[in-house]
Formats: C-alpha cells, sequence, structure tokens
C-alpha cells in the first residue's frame, strides 16, 4: 500500500480530511469520502477505491464492502448525467410505470444502462419525499415533479 | 445454577449462557447456523427459534430466538411448539431458494451442516418457482476453493476471518439477498487461518483445495486421533484416510489448545504424508552413491554389521515421537545419545526448561492464553512460530471489551453488541520483536528491535516490577518508556502474560521474559508464562535430554571416536554447517530412519523408511509440557514402519547386547511404559493413550458406519476383499465395526451424531457446547519440574566476524521442514527472502525484490531482498527454511552483497536444492 | 403571537414567509428564544423533563416518547469522559413520505434549534445530521443554517455564553432505506455498511461509537423549541384527543390536491382526506390508504372517521407512522401495488438476516407470478404463512420486514377478493394488454 500512488487530487484529500476532521475514527469517514470522490469522477473506480481506502487507513475490502452496500456510490462507470425515476408506491400509483417507459425508450436503455454517448444513466431510485407531486424524477441534483410521459423529452433536454 | 424448561423438562444449565447453548448443552437438537461456540451469536440466520413462554400461566408463548436469549432461571420454553417448528422449517425454505441443488457434486455433501438442518427440519418440496441467484466465484489461492452460489449468508467466514482472526482482506460485500463474501478481488487469501473458513462454513463456499483434487466423502474418510506435526503448540487434528493416501486434515476439538481452529500450515502442511520424496523402501548406498531399494532385512543386516564394531552414537529429533527417541536412547545408551537439537537449539531450549521449571511460573494452555489481560510478547514473531498461539493472542486483548460489556449489561457471547460497544476497549499487549509482526494492529505498542535489546527491555521491565534498580542500560528514551507503559500494564493486571520462545534465537530474551514473570509473581495475580519452543517434540526431545551434543557427535564421528551414528528424523543440514557434517558424515557408518528425501538420508549407507505421524502411533510433548498421543490413521505404504519398530528391529538383528536394551518393546505402549518408569518427568506420559473403556472385544472405529467401497476398492487387484489390518496399537480398528466411548476425551477419530454429519456433531461429544469433551481434554501434563538437571548447553557465540550478522526470522509457511514438502504450502510459501534495513540495502546497491547474495562458511544463497525500516543495520534477517544449504546461526557473520544473477522463482514455488 | 404561530408551530413560519425561512425571519418570529432561554435559565434535566411532561412522541414513525429517550442517556458523573451524541435522522425514505424535506428546506433553523436543545438536555457536545443523500437542497440549506447560527453563538463553542458547547455536522447518507433504522443508522454513521444492531446495548447507553448516543426524527426535533418556549401544557392542548401536539400530516395518490397540513394530533382521517386533500379525483373511487407510509397497515373506508392518532390507528390494526397518507383507487390493482412494495421492501432488506433478505424477494416474486395470471392454489396460503412468520416483530432482526408484511398481510385481509380473482382467472382483471386501467 505505501507504494501506491495516491490519485486523489489536493481538493479531495482536502474535503476528504475535513470530513475525518470531525469523527472520531478516519474510518467513519468512509461514505463522505466516496461522494466526494464520485462527486468529481462520477464514480468510484478501483483505483479511486484504494486511494480513498489509503487515504482513510482502511482495508479496499473494508471500503468496498461499504462502497458496493450503498445505492448512491457507483462502483461502475455513468454516464455525465445520472437519471432517477422513483418507482415506490406513491409515483407508483401515479402512473411511474409511464414515466419509466418513455425513459427507457427515449434514452434506448433499460434501468441501470448507460446511453452510447455517455450522457445518461438511467436508474430507478426509491421514494425522494415529494410525494405530493408524483411522479416524479431526478436527474443529477435538479427534482421535477408531476412528470408525465410526455414531458420526458424535455426534461432531458435540460441536460446535455 | 438457573434452571430451565423445555419442553416440560427442567433442566440445570450454566449461569451466563444462552438458550441455544444451554439446549445443546443438554443434547437437544435445536438447528442453528449463524451462532458458533467460538464466534457467538449474532441472530443473523433465525434459524434456532423456540417458542418463549413469560410464565406458567402463559401458554401461547413468543418467537424467540435461542441464540439470542440469556438461559435466565425459570425460563420456559420449547422447541416443539408448532409456532417454532414451522417457522424454523420456514427459514431453511428461505435458504434454499437460492442455494444450489448440487450436493452431489460438492465436496460438503455428507458433511453439511445446511444438509443436516434441511433434514432436520423437514424440508423437503421445494415451491419457489423462480430462478436462482448465481455468483461469480473468485480465485483463494492454492488452499480455498470458493462457490458462492452456495452461500445461506450465515455471516460466519466474515465474522471468522476478520472479527475473529483479524484479516483485512475479506469482508461481506454489497447488500439485500446479493450479499458476497470474499475479497475486494481475485487473489491468496493473507491469513494463516484461512484454511478454518472449511470447517466455519455451514455449507459448501469454502472447501478444501487440496483435498478437492482427490476427493473423498467424510464417510469414506479413515481418521485417527491426531497431533499436527507443525510447531510445538500440538494442536488436536483430524486427519483422515482413503486409498492409501492422507486426504485432508479437519480441526480435532481440543477445549485447552485449539479449541476449533488451526493454522494453514497444520491442516495443509499434513500433506507432506503423500510427498513425491516419501521414503518408502528401506535401501542401501552403492559405491557410486546411488541406492537401492533393498529388502528390510537386508538393510537391517548391513546396519547391524555396521553396530557389531565401534561406538555407535545416536541423534535424536525433536519431531520424532517420545518413543522412537526413547528407543533410540536406549539403543545406543545415554551418553551416545544426543537429542538431535543445533548446539545453539539445545541452549535455548535449556534456557527454556529452566524458566518452566521455576518457582511459581505458570504455563498457560492457549485457553489461558485467551483469558490473559495483560500482554508482553518478547522476541517471539508468534504468528509466524506459533500461529495459533497468535490467534489466542487476539482474543485475549478483547478481555477489557467483555468487561466493559459486561458493565453495559450485554452477554459476552452477544458478539456484535460486545464489539460494538467494546470498540474502545482494549487489553493491552506489548510486543518487541525483530520485525514489525501481524500483531501490531492489536498492540498497544510495538517496538522493533534485534535480540539483545529485547532482552535488555525485558529485564528493564522486570527491575521496574520488583522494584529494583537494574543496571544502567542503553535504552533509547522510546524503550525506556515503552518498558515502563509494559510495567505498569502488567502489574495492574489480573492475568498477566509473558510470551517469549526460541524463535529469535536468544536464550538471554527468553532469561528476560522469565525475570519479568518473576516480577510478577506474588500477591493476586495469575502469572503465566508461555515459551514457544520450534517443533512439535522439542520439549519431549530436550527433556528426554542424552549425553552428548549435536556438536560433540559430529566431533566424536569426525575424529573417528565413533564410527556408526543412527539419525532418527533429523535432518540435519538444518542443525549443523555443511562443512562440519559432510566431515563427520564421510567417515561414518550412517544409518538414518527417516520418512522422507533430504541431506541426510542422501548421505547415509542404510536408510530406513520411517512412518509418519499419519502412520504410527506415539507421544508428542507439547510446549506446555503436555504429552499428547497421536495414533496411527492409517498403516502406511510399503515397508514404512514406525521408526522405534526399525530401531527395535534393527536391535534384534544386531544381538544380543542391543536387543536386550530394548527388550518388551512389543508394542507402542510397552515403549511409553518404559520411558516413564525410566524417566520421572514422563511418569505419567502413558496417561495420554487411556483406555476405551468399552465392552471386551469392541473397539472404536475409525470409519464411519457408512463407509463405503470396502467390498471393491481393492477389486482390481483381488476380487477377494482383504480382510482390515488389525491395530495392535490401540483400542482403535481400522474398520467400521465397534463403538464409540460415550466420553470420548481423546479417542474421538470422527465427529459424527445421528442427524449431524457435519463438525457441529461435536457438541454432542462435549459436557457442555463449546466445552471440554467429555473425557476430558486431551492428553497429560508432565511435571517439568522433575526434569533431571539436564547439563546446561551453553553454546559458544557465534562468532560475527563478518559484515553482516545474521537474526533469525521465521515464516508460517516455509520455516516448518515438513509442512514445505506439501504440494500446497509450497504454492501457498513466499519466495525465499532476506530482511535488510534500507540504509544498509542502499549502500549495497540492492532494492526490493532485487537479488541478495548471501555468504557464510564457504555457503552461498541467493535470495530476494525485502527491505524493511524496521531492520536494525548492520544484520540481515535469513528466515529459516528459506537458506537451503546455508545452516543459520543467530548472530553469525555473514557476507551480504548484490546479486546481479538472480532469478526469482517462479511464483510462489520455493526453490528446492 | 399570531392565531397560526400559536397553533402550527412547525409550519406557521414557512406560511407567513411564503417558503423559505432565513435566519432573520426566523429570529423574527421567535426562534433562538426557547434555546436562550434551555441554556441561561434551565437546567439540561428541565427541558428533558418539560419535553416529558409535553408527552412528545416520535414522529419517525415508531411514536417512542421522547423525553423519556433523553431521561435514559447517563448525566453527570455517570456519564464517563461526556462524549455524547445528539443524532437527527434525517434520512426520509419512508415511501409515500415527504415531511422532514419540507421542513428541512424551509425552515432549517427550527430544526436545528431542536438539535440544539436536545443535545443541551443530554449534554452531547456533539450532534449529526444523518441527511438523506438526495436532499441536495436540504443539504445546502442546512449547512448554510448551522454557519449563520455559529456566526450568531447559537452553536460551537460557548453557546450563547452559557458555557455549553456544541458541534452540529452533517453526513450525507449513501442511501439506503435501513438507515431510517435507529442502529443501522449509528453503523452508516460509523462509516458502515447500514446493518441494524442488536440490542442491548440500547443507542442512549451505547450508540454511535459506543457513546451514549440519541437519534430522534426531524420533524420530533422541531416540535421541542415550541415545547420549551411555551410550555409543556401549550403543547398538550395543541393535540385534538390523547396525543399532544400538531402533526404534519400528508396524502399523496389520486386525490385532488396532494399535499401537507399542519394539524392537531387526532384530526380524523376524513377531514384530512376529504377537507384538506380534496378528495378523490374524479373518476377515481376511494379503496384504501396507508396511513403512514408504505409500511403501514392499509385502512379502509370504515376506518375514516377514526382519528389520527397513535392508539386509535393503532387499534385498527394499523399504525400512525409517519403520518403521511397513500390514498389507493380503483385503477390500482392491489396485486400489483403489493408487488410494488414488496420489491421496495426486498430490495432495500439490507441482507442480514434470512426472513426478510431471502424472505422478501420470494413473495415479490409470487405477488408477480399472480400478477402475471401465474398464480397457483396455495399461493395466498403461502402469502398468509410467510406474512406470518415474517411479520411478527421479533421474529426478524430489525423491524424492516415486519413493515414489509404490514401492507401484505392487510391487503391480503381487505382485498382478498382481488388476489383470488387473479389466480382464478389467471389474469390481472386491471390489465388489459399489459397496461394498467385507464380511469373512466
Amino acid at each position: 500500500m505505501s507504494e501506491l500512488i495516491n490519485p486523489l487530487s489536493e481538493e479531495e484529500i482536502a474535503a476528504i480530511e475535513a470530513e475525518a476532521a470531525h469523527l472520531p475514527e478516519r474510518r467513519s469517514a468512509a461514505i463522505e469520502a466516496l461522494r466526494i470522490v464520485q462527486a468529481k469522477r462520477g464514480w468510484i473506480s478501483d483505483e479511486s477505491l484504494g486511494a480513498i481506502a489509503h487515504q482513510l487507513g482502511m482495508s479496499i475490502d473494508a471500503l468496498d464492502a461499504v462502497a458496493t452496500f450503498y445505492n448512491l456510490i457507483f462502483r461502475q462507470p455513468v454516464g455525465r448525467h445520472v437519471v432517477m425515476y422513483c418507482d415506490s408506491v406513491s409515483c407508483y400509483i401515479m402512473g411511474c410505470e409511464a414515466v419509466k417507459a418513455r425513459l427507457c425508450h427515449e434514452l434506448g436503455v433499460e434501468p441501470g444502462g448507460t446511453t452510447v454517448d455517455d450522457r445518461f444513466t438511467l436508474l430507478p431510485t426509491v421514494c425522494l419525499g415529494a410525494c405530493d407531486r408524483a411522479p416524479v424524477v431526478m436527474v443529477d441534483e435538479t427534482l421535477y415533479g408531476n412528470v408525465s410521459a410526455d414531458a420526458i423529452q424535455e426534461l432531458l433536454s435540460d441536460h446535455d | 445454577m438457573p434452571t430451565i424448561e423445555v419442553d416440560g423438562v427442567r433442566y440445570e444449565v450454566r449461569e451466563g449462557a444462552n438458550l441455544l447453548q444451554a439446549c445443546l448443552s443438554q443434547g437437544l437438537d435445536l438447528p442453528y447456523f449463524c451462532w458458533h461456540p467460538s464466534l457467538g451469536s449474532v441472530g443473523a440466520c433465525r434459524q434456532c427459534a423456540v417458542v418463549q413462554y413469560k410464565d406458567e400461566e402463559d401458554t401461547q408463548g413468543k418467537l424467540t430466538m435461542a441464540c439470542m436469549t440469556p438461559a435466565a432461571d425459570g425460563t420456559r420454553l420449547s422447541i416443539d411448539a408448532d409456532e417454532a417448528v414451522g417457522f424454523r422449517a420456514s427459514v431453511i425454505e428461505w435458504l434454499m431458494l437460492n442455494h444450489p441443488h448440487d450436493c452431489p457434486v460438492c465436496e460438503e455433501g455428507g458433511e453439511c451442516h445446511l444438509q443436516d438442518m434441511t433434514v432436520m427440519t423437514g424440508h423437503t418440496v421445494r415451491r419457489y418457482r423462480g430462478r436462482k441467484r448465481t455468483f461469480r466465484n473468485q480465485y483463494l489461492g492454492p488452499l480455498l476453493n470458493h462457490e458462492m452460489n452456495r452461500c445461506i449468508t450465515c455471516y460466519r467466514c466474515v465474522r471468522f476471518y476478520r472479527d475473529y482472526a483479524g484479516g483485512r482482506d475479506f469482508d461481506a460485500f454489497g447488500s439485500r439477498d446479493r450479499m458476497y463474501f470474499g475479497r475486494a478481488e481475485d487473489g491468496v487469501l493473507e491469513s494463516e487461518f484461512a484454511g478454518n473458513l472449511v470447517e466455519v462454513c455451514p455449507t459448501g463456499v469454502f472447501t478444501d483445495k487440496p483435498f478437492s483434487r482427490t476427493y473423498t466423502r467424510k464417510w469414506d474418510l479413515t481418521s485417527a486421533p491426531s497431533i499436527c506435526h507443525g510447531c510445538g503448540v500440538g494442536c488436536n487434528t483430524l486427519p483422515g484416510e482413503r486409498y492409501g493416501a492422507l486426504k485432508r486434515v479437519h480441526n480435532r476439538y481440543h477445549s485447552e489448545i485449539n479449541g476449533y481452529f488451526l493454522c494453514d500450515r497444520g491442516r495443509f502442511g499434513a500433506g507432506f504424508v503423500n510427498a513425491d520424496g516419501r521414503l518408502h523402501s528401506a535401501g542401501l548406498r552403492r559405491d557410486d552413491g546411488s541406492f537401492d531399494p533393498v529388502p528390510p532385512d537386508e538393510a537391517l543386516r548391513r546396519a547391524a554389521a555396521a553396530m557389531a564394531n565401534g561406538r555407535v552414537l545416536g541423534i535424536g529429533s525433536p519431531r520424532a515421537s517420545m518413543e522412537s527417541n526413547f528407543a533410540l536412547a536406549s539403543l545406543v545408551g545415554r551418553e551416545q545419545f544426543c537429542s538431535g537439537f543445533a548446539d545453539y537449539q539445545a541452549g535455548l531450549m535449556a534456557a527454556v526448561v529452566e524458566a518452566m521449571a521455576g518457582p511459581a511460573i505458570h504455563v498457560p494452555t492457549l485457553q489461558d492464553v485467551e483469558a490473559a489481560d495483560a500482554v508482553l510478547v518478547l522476541g517471539e514473531d508468534v504468528a509466524n512460530t506459533a500461529p495459533r498461539l497468535a490467534l489466542a493472542l487476539r482474543q485475549s486483548v478483547r478481555n477489557e471489551s467483555f468487561a466493559a460489556a459486561a458493565d453495559a449489561s450485554i452477554p459476552v457471547w452477544q458478539d456484535a453488541g460486545v464489539r460494538n460497544h467494546g470498540a474502545a476497549y482494549r487489553s493491552p499487549l506489548y510486543q518487541a520483536a525483530v520485525l514489525g509482526t501481524r500483531l501490531d494492529d492489536i498492540a498497544e505498542a510495538s517496538v522493533c528491535c534485534p535480540p539483545e535489546t529485547a532482552a535488555e527491555l525485558g529485564e528493564r521491565v522486570a527491575d521496574q516490577l520488583g522494584q529494583r534498580s537494574g543496571a544502567d542500560t542503553a535504552l533509547s528514551d522510546d524503550l525506556r518508556d515503552f518498558a515502563a507503559a509494559a510495567a505498569q500494564a502488567l502489574g495492574d493486571a489480573k492475568r498477566p502474560l509473558i510470551i517469549s520462545g526460541t524463535g529469535s534465537g536468544s536464550a538471554a530474551v527468553i532469561r528476560a521474559a522469565a525475570a519479568v514473570a518473576r516480577a510478577l509473581a506474588g500477591g493476586e495475580r495469575d502469572v503465566s508464562l508461555c515459551l514457544n519452543v520450534p517443533e512439535c517434540n522439542s520439549l519431549g526431545a530436550h527433556l528426554l535430554g542424552g549425553g552428548m551434543t549435536l556438536a560433540e557427535a559430529l566431533t566424536s564421528l569426525e575424529q573417528g571416536e565413533a564410527d556408526t551414528v543412527i539419525v532418527l528424523e533429523n535432518e540435519l543440514s538444518r542443525r549443523a554447517e555443511a562443512g562440519r557434517l559432510t566431515a563427520a558424515v564421510e567417515r561414518a557408518n550412517v544409518i538414518v530412519v527417516d520418512c522422507q528425501e533430504g541431506w541426510t538420508p542422501e548421505h547415509a549407507d542404510v536408510v530406513l523408511p520411517a512412518a509418519t505421524f499419519a502412520e504410527s502411533d506415539g507421544t508428542w510433548v507439547n510446549y506446555e509440557g503436555r504429552a499428547q498421543r497421536f495414533y496411527r490413521v492409517f498403516p502406511g505404504r510399503g515397508d514404512c514402519a514406525p521408526a522405534w519398530q526399525w530401531l527395535t528391529r534393527l536391535a534384534r538383528t544386531a544381538g544380543q547386547e542391543f536387543a536386550e536394551r530394548l527388550a518388551g518393546f512389543e508394542h507402542v505402549a510397552d515403549v511409553t511404559a518404559a520411558l516413564a518408569r525410566e524417566h520421572a518427568v514422563f511418569a505419567e506420559a502413558d496417561d495420554a493413550a487411556p483406555e476405551a473403556g468399552l465392552p471386551a472385544g469392541l473397539r472404536v472405529p475409525r470409519q464411519p458406519h457408512r463407509y463405503s467401497g470396502r467390498t471393491a476398492m481393492h477389486a482390481h487387484v483381488s476380487v477377494h476383499e482383504p480382510r482390515p489390518p488389525a491395530d495392535t496399537e490401540s483400542p482403535l480398528a481400522f474398520s467400521m465395526e465397534g463403538q464409540q466411548p460415550r466420553d470420548p476425551g481423546v479417542l474421538l477419530p470422527f465427529s459424527w451424531a445421528p442427524g449431524w454429519n457435519s463438525n457441529q456433531s461435536v457438541y454432542k461429544f462435549q459436557a457442555e457446547a463449546g466445552g471440554a469433551l467429555r473425557g476430558g481434554p486431551a492428553g497429560v501434563r508432565l511435571d517439568v519440574t522433575r526434569a533431571a538437571a539436564g547439563r546446561r548447553v551453553e553454546a559458544p557465540a557465534a562468532a560475527a566476524d563478518r559484515p553482516f550478522r545474521a537474526l533469525p526470522l521465521q515464516d508460517v509457511f516455509a520455516s516448518d521442514e515438513l509442512s514445505l514438502h506439501a504440494a500446497a504450502i509450497r504454492q501457498r510459501a513466499a519466495q525465499p527472502y532476506a530482511v535488510l534495513a534500507p540504509a544498509d540495502a542502499q549502500g549495497l546497491g540492492i532494492t526490493a525484490g532485487s537479488g541478495v547474495r548471501v555468504v557464510s562458511g564457504g555457503v552461498t544463497v541467493s535470495l530476494a531482498a525485502r527491505i524493511d525500516p524496521t531492520m536494525v543495520s548492520g544484520a540481515v534477517g535469513l528466515v529459516e527454511g528459506m537458506t537451503k544449504g546455508l545452516f543459520v546461526e543467530p548472530g553469525m557473520g555473514v557476507d551480504v552483497s548484490a546479486d546481479p544473477d538472480y532469478v526469482p522463482p517462479s511464483d510462489g514455488v520455493i526453490a528446492r536444492g | 403571537m399570531t392565531e397560526d404561530a400559536e397553533n402550527k408551530p412547525l409550519s406557521a413560519r414557512i406560511t407567513a414567509a411564503g417558503g423559505f425561512v432565513d435566519i432573520d425571519a426566523y429570529e423574527q418570529g421567535g426562534g433562538y428564544q426557547a434555546l436562550r432561554h434551555a441554556v441561561t435559565a434551565m437546567a439540561p434535566e428541565d427541558v428533558t423533563q418539560t419535553v416529558k411532561d409535553a408527552n412528545l412522541r416520535g414522529r419517525g414513525g415508531a411514536g417512542f416518547p421522547t423525553g423519556v429517550k433523553w431521561s435514559f442517556v447517563p448525566m453527570g458523573d455517570d456519564a464517563g469522559d461526556g462524549v455524547k451524541y445528539l443524532i437527527c435522522n434525517a434520512d426520509e425514505m419512508e415511501p409515500g413520505t415527504f415531511k422532514d424535506r419540507y421542513l428541512m428546506e424551509n425552515d432549517p433553523h427550527l430544526l436545528l434549534e431542536g438539535i440544539l436543545l436536545g443535545a443541551y438536555a443530554i449534554q452531547a457536545p456533539q450532534a449529526y445530521v444523518f441527511m438523506r443523500g438526495e436532499y441536495h437542497l436540504a443539504a445546502r440549506r442546512l449547512e448554510e443554517a448551522i454557519a449563520a447560527a455559529e456566526a450568531r453563538g447559537y452553536c460551537g463553542k460557548d453557546v450563547l455564553g452559557s458555557g455549553f458547547s456544541v458541534a452540529v455536522g452533517l453526513h450525507r447518507s449513501g442511501g439506503r432505506y435501513l438507515c431510517g433504522e435507529e442502529t443501522a443508522l449509528l453503523n452508516a454513521l460509523e462509516g458502515r455498511p447500514a446493518q441494524p444492531r442488536a440490542r442491548p446495548p440500547f443507542p442512549p447507553a451505547s450508540g454511535a461509537w459506543g457513546r451514549p448516543s440519541i437519534v430522534n426524527n426531524v420533524e420530533t426535533l422541531c416540535n421541542v423549541p415550541g415545547i420549551i418556549r411555551h410550555g409543556a401544557a401549550w403543547y398538550q392542548q395543541l393535540g385534538r384527543g390523547e396525543d399532544a401536539g400538531t402533526k404534519l400530516f400528508g396524502a399523496s395518490g389520486r386525490v385532488r390536491s396532494p399535499g401537507l397540513w399542519e394539524l392537531p394530533m387526532g384530526t380524523p382521517i376524513r377531514e384530512i382526506l376529504y377537507d384538506h386533500a380534496g378528495g378523490m379525483q374524479d373518476g377515481y373511487a376511494f379503496r384504501g390508504l396507508l396511513p403512514g407510509g408504505a409500511s403501514t397497515d392499509f385502512l379502509v373506508e370504515e376506518h375514516l372517521d377514526l382519528p389520527m392518532d397513535y392508539a386509535a390507528i393503532g387499534n385498527a390494526g394499523s399504525r400512525l407512522g409517519t403520518g403521511t397518507m397513500i390514498v389507493v383507487d380503483d385503477s390500482v390493482c392491489v396485486v400489483d401495488l403489493s408487488r410494488n412494495l414488496q420489491h421496495f421492501f426486498a430490495q432495500e432488506s439490507c441482507g442480514f438476516c434470512t426472513p426478510c433478505r431471502d424472505g422478501l424477494p420470494w413473495l415479490e416474486s409470487v405477488l408477480a407470478d399472480i400478477e402475471a395470471g401465474r398464480g397457483e392454489p396455495g399461493d395466498l396460503e403461502l402469502l398468509d404463512r410467510n406474512a406470518h412468520y415474517i411479520g411478527v416483530p421479533g421474529h426478524t432482526f430489525c423491524v424492516h420486514a415486519t413493515g414489509a408484511m404490514e401492507p401484505l398481510a392487510s391487503a391480503l385481509k381487505y382485498f382478498r377478493d382481488d388476489f383470488e380473482a387473479h389466480i382464478r382467472e389467471r389474469r390481472c382483471p386491471h390489465r388489459q394488454h399489459g397496461l394498467r386501467r385507464e380511469p373512466i
């Protein structure tokens, strides 16, 4: 491990250290660290995983156990934008299946897939806490409520 | 004792147990998966559900997990209630949704806990209509197979490997019904305890890779109680045989030593029994140096002829049985007998026995080690010299967290609760070793220093504890602080433990450890001193003693004072410098009794093939001074026979005078009895092999009653079923017929009980689940203080007359001579290496992984460089067993240089010769 | 004080501000006065006692009395080195629930003041907000709120000169429903997979990093400033029935005006459904509702006059849960809805214990079979039996699967005809050509 070339940027290291600073154990910053690196790189590669583990003084295995447990940590590459449609109960009642079908059609991928141009990755998500506006879709950090199948095309066009 | 009521029957149970333990301890059948006596309870599998009632009036009850519920006085429960029976059947149904129906091709089949529990709960029909989940398996190295599709997600593997054994390269990945147990990426499992996954896993996810190559079902194995050959700890094992080969080794439960776990050196190293280099026939050396296999009688005649004239010496062995050593000592006479240690080793052993025999010194069992609340490890790299001891130390540091848990009303068996609550609490372990060790992660403080500094450090700790003002010391401030902290921790402890041993190569270290123990003794403390010894019978061989040292024996041969030497199971090239050996054997008649090719048999005139532990009965004495009996697993191929038998036959061939010395040595028991009569220290040695206590004519079968193929397995030779070999040496039989004693103690050749085909069945033989075997823990502790004050061998300090001095290191997979003959261990072992300090390496132009040439006494070895900042400069760390041909005496001077011609051996294979 | 501010302590400021309440607006509405009063004039134990007297019960779903929970924390000399944690569970992920997001996005200082009061009550030097990873705006607002409050001396070192210090940190979740479970949250906070922990130890004695820890829901903590400011009696009288205070009630599904309303505890379901949510949309008829999120049992027409309080809903065989109801109309196939719910619970199982990990996906697949016309006789008995074995508290390691079985067991009870019709007809009566029936 000591010979590992640390591919984390100074900015990433600083951000990880800032998180670790207010926690009693360095390894407790694991999830934040994964989020920080993913925010910059879109996903967590094996190299990133090793570098973060090294930074936090934990084994790669222990960190991967964390990374593979959580829904929002991607261990595979994703597109430039991540489109998440809610498939939980309120959105289901309000017709999320039609939204999903249209998303798949427009993007030409099944849930979990990434478009050939690497622009979008389509993922289902659990309830986004906007059930009064169901069905909802979130693209990156933007939440869309009362989404109809017909609005999908326009919604996607917001994101290059 | 609390009383609980199970299905209307009252039982007295142990205070502090959980309901599952309590039920199992009564011999009741209650299915479970995730609970393990050594790993505790986590409540993951939900298999051990019972119905618990609030009080006498409650008829409804509530389903509860037995493993997570204290067995409090007055608890009423039912295993048989419909709700519990139905729920447990459902748990199996859920587990079987994804479990493949591949039992016929699964190595676990026939000893699978999941199979047993499935049958026990009555789940017979599959209702699930979906597809089964599939995973990709991983390459985990040469020792283990991985078949994740079979996983039932009980978490035992990760709890053993990561939580119990401290492994870092294994975890539980993913979530929901896609939990994956393995490594972050393919690769060799780093932990030397990985092999335990085979037994910890309740089904066939982790299986024994060497075993699976020539696989046999458990019910077709012939097994016998045995002892591990791998180090001085003396773990109890269950080797299994079929078709004349050792198939595999399983753990044999011993409450005071190995418990449920072995190390991989022992488990897989036993494969040496099948090695290509085994000697199966007697042989004579021709004048041209080649060997002729000859009938045993001819070899014996030749050997006897050599003994007829002149003086005969005997060189014994720390890896041969007491019986064989004693037979040799008796044959040649004590004054002509050397116990087979290198002189420096004999000096270390003398220091060990002197320390053990000291007043008020308690030598701990591994169970005692686990109970220690402060530990000082002085100069011994236990993870490499006695791995099972290191695993016990890993548990000892948890004691403070158990105390903290008790304060918080968390039962000790509630494993996750104890770990979560107690993460911040750790009993102190202080460690001084040449390099960093695999216990660094649990040490309160660790220092790396050469042995003389470790000795000084130990004396300083003793001084501080004894409030003696010690001699002025050259110790650095850091080391003084370390000593002060260690002294404080040990002084504050109730059960302090000092660990040292022969690994450092320094008697001063051993004496310093003893001094610390003495300084602690007295008062309310239970002080333990654990001194590790290198080989399976080191202590026994040393206690037997002899009239001469190895150097004296060699000199005597070289100078013609003796003409003949009988070498018993001893690879002398590991004990003495090559030049001296050659000079000695060239002049003498050399008779070698051994099991394996090597330098010594190659230089013998007569070779007599010895049976290994698996093919013979005998006694070894472990580090505690515990005499333990190993029983023959199978008769062995060709002419090989227990060494003591060869010696007896040789004595008879050599004429009356010799024959009388071994008169009455018909059976192994005769030899043990004679040993017990003649040596006070071995007075109880024959108690290690108790009677079975069965009705007359009944024996303890080595084969399960489902053993198959007996009528067919030799049909290609003869269609007549051969009579099973008779066992004249033990209460065991080489057949399925007989009876297992109710209180088996040592006489438990395999663990099986109705409905329990897996190793989990051992609870049926325990006084309580996870406790001692009924019939008592195997072996008998000898009173080491009775040892005749053997002459103390003060080996002259090796001359440090060259630029570098050699510091001995050990490697778990490379340092044991016999294990390295096992193919699996050769694959697992690292490439031979030497360790240098960074500055020294730089000065010599050596980089990590490049070649290092080490020269001494005209012998050169080439090794891969490891550069370690914790190495002291001016020294080179040489690993025992990795310097083939070069005898390394601790502290001796060697020349070290870069080896530009170095070619690393092909991956993972130790260079031979 | 306006009537609204008096009767709607959670939402009045937001309504008045027309949305986001910044620190100035918060102070102007009396914000941080409770904190000032507590740290300068009240002993920590008095704060706990007041919350106990107010009978504030956890708003995350379980309804445990908050003050009682706080009182389990070792205080004074019993507290060892004094390291303790007040943790706000802001991992809102219960399907159909959208109340905590509303509070955090719009009035972050209300939550922060509640956290600070809680930390003061248990004398915790460190507080953490464990926030849903997808709540980006809420996270920003809360971070800004913490900074603003620190600048004005409300948190950080020496709060308002009282000598009490507390740091507030924000943890953003990696995303997992189980994180909402108190002990799983602790594991997640420690940077481990969010699998629940065994009890004992209970978190107030030994929680995060083995230290005493209190985990409270966002809405729960948002109630605390009002209680401290106006007193327990005031809070008690806010409720319409036995339960004290107000609650954010919500409705989603095919109602005319889905939304969230702060109403007294004990407001009848019918009032929420018809007066506030406007009743069913045209062309859709009411079939049932899940009163407090996906993990609560169905209630049907006969239950509409029940007050939304812990006891009444509990007696009807369901749970108040989060108080945000999911309304099911007649266009929805209850079998497929049940499959959707089980899909959620199966996906979000942490993988620790067998019934949940392996049982839930099986039930999902059986429901999918029934929905697809592949149901077989015996399937309903299989579902019944499993719903019992998985659903009874204590059968599984935590309550995740217990919650999963609530809507399934109750659907099997109230809508059995639907299930039977699917099996009998070997098709979904609601589906034609694979699509859901459109409204009439």
